[in-house]
């Protein structure tokens, strides 16, 4: 297996605004995401931690600089071979991006009925055996509407780990949710992580919980990137970016588990 | 300031170029989508059943009223050349022709023209496109083209539909109200519709048809991506009101080409 999961290098992208003005937001930016392990991507607003995600699932086009997925380049892939890209991927989404016309357990089966050959009832058994594990069951009837926010998150978690991913991608995946479910969805993340054994992506503000999971935290600002591979590296950085960031985000006095310890 | 103008323009003229070429790969992709294995089947009916039943009552009540004015309109211009007897060829020609394609196109860009935008823009600005994408679902298949075939069948038949009710209201205004003669009513008609006329009315449906789910789906597709369209909700009631409106006008457009390429 590649101990490298996802690298970049020299990617660059910006975007035209309506007013024809360039806006830069990756400037030529290196990193890599060891596999196995969980890279948390964090930066203020619109300092491109979403747009760093698209480019990873293809979903955006970098302007140069190359992107490797699992050793294999995957800059501008198109068709089959995007295809075949994603199929190393599970995301969950922001807003869960559950299909609102359709219920949970349809939610959850839409990846095996459309990209396996399992029978009906093979996929029954999967789909409700992920459901127990994330403790859904007895709403698997259920539309996405008629679900809290810790539950659509979960939901999507179920629908993202049917196909088994190699790497998971959350991108702020505990918006909206109370500090005690948030919590509850970073242990799921964890007890999942631990089961499948996936590359863990998480972009997210949520500082400083979310850096208790992290094993590297990558933080982009003004089209730059800086890579700790501790919370506390973050906060011993002497970068008045980091400090500005550090000081907004966690306060002075924020101490991890590791020091705790 | 001359300059600045000079910019825009040239920004907008490449605007108008890429969103061009975007509706060209678009369509390209959901055409590929139709050929493409599983086929989805039971989405293909439920479309089919939005657009074609869905539109039913709305087609029926538009052609009936539609033929019931050709026939009063057509009465008092016939009667005064005593031409009352060329009653059924006037409305059954109108309607085939021309009536029947447009204003069925017309309906069903604001009926289910509006809801598929509106559907697959909300998709969009949910991330359930992305989702797809990411589950490395074609979306085109799984979304778009069920609703391309649902229309492609749909249209024609709502139009058939809509010229046999207008001319049954043409017959009601024409013969039972104004008194003209049911067999010359019927015989005019029979006499002066060719084949020609209908393959016109069948090719103008069919290509609505198109026009319609082709901008309609489109404009929520690229709902994010729509110049001036906003964010969120808005974005989508701006694209909606966008899609039937130029779905609308091409349909107009489109009806005359195909008049004077094919009469």
């Amino acid at each position: 297996m590649n101990d490298i999961a996802i690298e970049f290098k020299d990617v660059e992208k910006s975007f035209v605004r309506e007013d024809g003005d360039r806006q830069v937001i990756l400037d030529k930016v290196n990193f890599t995401i060891p596999a196995g392990k969980t890279t948390v991507i964090a930066g203020g607003s619109g300092q491109g931690k979403s747009v760093t995600l698209k480019l990873v699932l293809g979903l955006m086009q970098a302007d140069s600089g190359q992107i490797f997925v699992a050793g294999r380049e995957s800059t501008n892939s198109r068709g089959r071979e995007l295809e075949e890209l994603r199929s190393h991927f599970g995301v969950l989404f922001q807003g869960s991006a559950l299909f609102d016309s359709l219920t949970v357990f349809e939610n959850v089966a839409l990846p095996l009925r459309e990209r396996t050959q399992k029978t009906e009832s093979e996929i029954r058994a999967q789909v409700l055996s992920t459901l127990e594990q994330l403790e859904l069951l007895g709403h698997e009837e259920k539309f996405p509407a008629q679900l809290s926010g810790g539950m659509r998150k979960r939901a999507g978690l179920a629908r993202a780990l049917q196909l088994k991913p190699e790497i998971m991608l959350f991108d702020e995946p505990t918006t909206g949710l109370d500090p005690v479910m948030t919590q509850e969805i970073y242990h799921l993340f964890a007890r999942t992580q631990k089961q499948i054994g996936y590359t863990s992506i998480i972009v997210s503000h949520d500082i400083p919980k979310v850096f208790n999971l992290a094993d590297q935290v990558i933080v982009l600002y003004k089209g730059g990137m800086d890579i700790f591979t501790s919370p506390e590296a973050i906060q011993w950085s002497q970068k008045t970016h980091i400090k500005e960031f550090v000081k907004t985000t966690m306060g002075e006095i924020y101490q991890s588990h590791l020091v705790e310890q | 300031m001359q300059q600045n103008s000079i910019a825009r323009l040239g920004n907008t003229g490449l605007y108008v170029v890429n969103d061009l070429g975007r509706m060209g790969l678009y369509l390209l992709q959901a055409v590929q989508g139709c050929f493409k294995r599983p086929f989805r089947f039971a989405e293909f009916l439920r479309q089919l059943h939005f657009i074609g039943v869905g539109s039913l009552v709305v087609i029926f009540f538009t052609a009936a009223s539609t033929g019931m004015v050709l026939g009063l309109q057509g009465y008092y211009s016939l009667h005064k050349f005593g031409a009352e007897g060329m009653l059924g060829s006037a409305v059954s020609l109108t309607l085939i022709m021309e009536m029947g394609p447009v204003l069925t196109a017309l309906m069903v860009a604001g009926r289910a023209g509006s809801a598929m935008c509106a559907e697959i823009g909300i998709m969009r600005i949910s991330e359930q496109i992305d989702a797809l994408d990411c589950m490395a679902v074609d979306p085109f298949r799984y979304l778009i083209s069920p609703k391309f075939l649902a229309a492609l069948v749909s249209v024609p038949l709502l139009t058939a539909l809509f010229d046999v009710v207008g001319i049954a209201g043409g017959y009601v205004a024409g013969v039972k109200l104004m008194g003209v003669n049911s067999g010359s009513y019927l015989e005019g008609m029979r006499t002066s519709v060719t084949n020609h006329d209908i393959w016109l009315g069948v090719v103008k449906s069919f290509v609505f048809g198109l026009l319609v789910v082709w901008i309609c789906t489109s404009r929520g597709y690229f709902v994010h991506q729509i110049r001036g369209a906003g964010f969120g909700a808005q974005s989508v009631s701006k694209v909606t009101t966008q899609a039937v409106v130029l779905s609308s006008i091409s349909v107009l457009i489109f009806d005359y080409l195909l008049t004077a390429v094919l009469l």
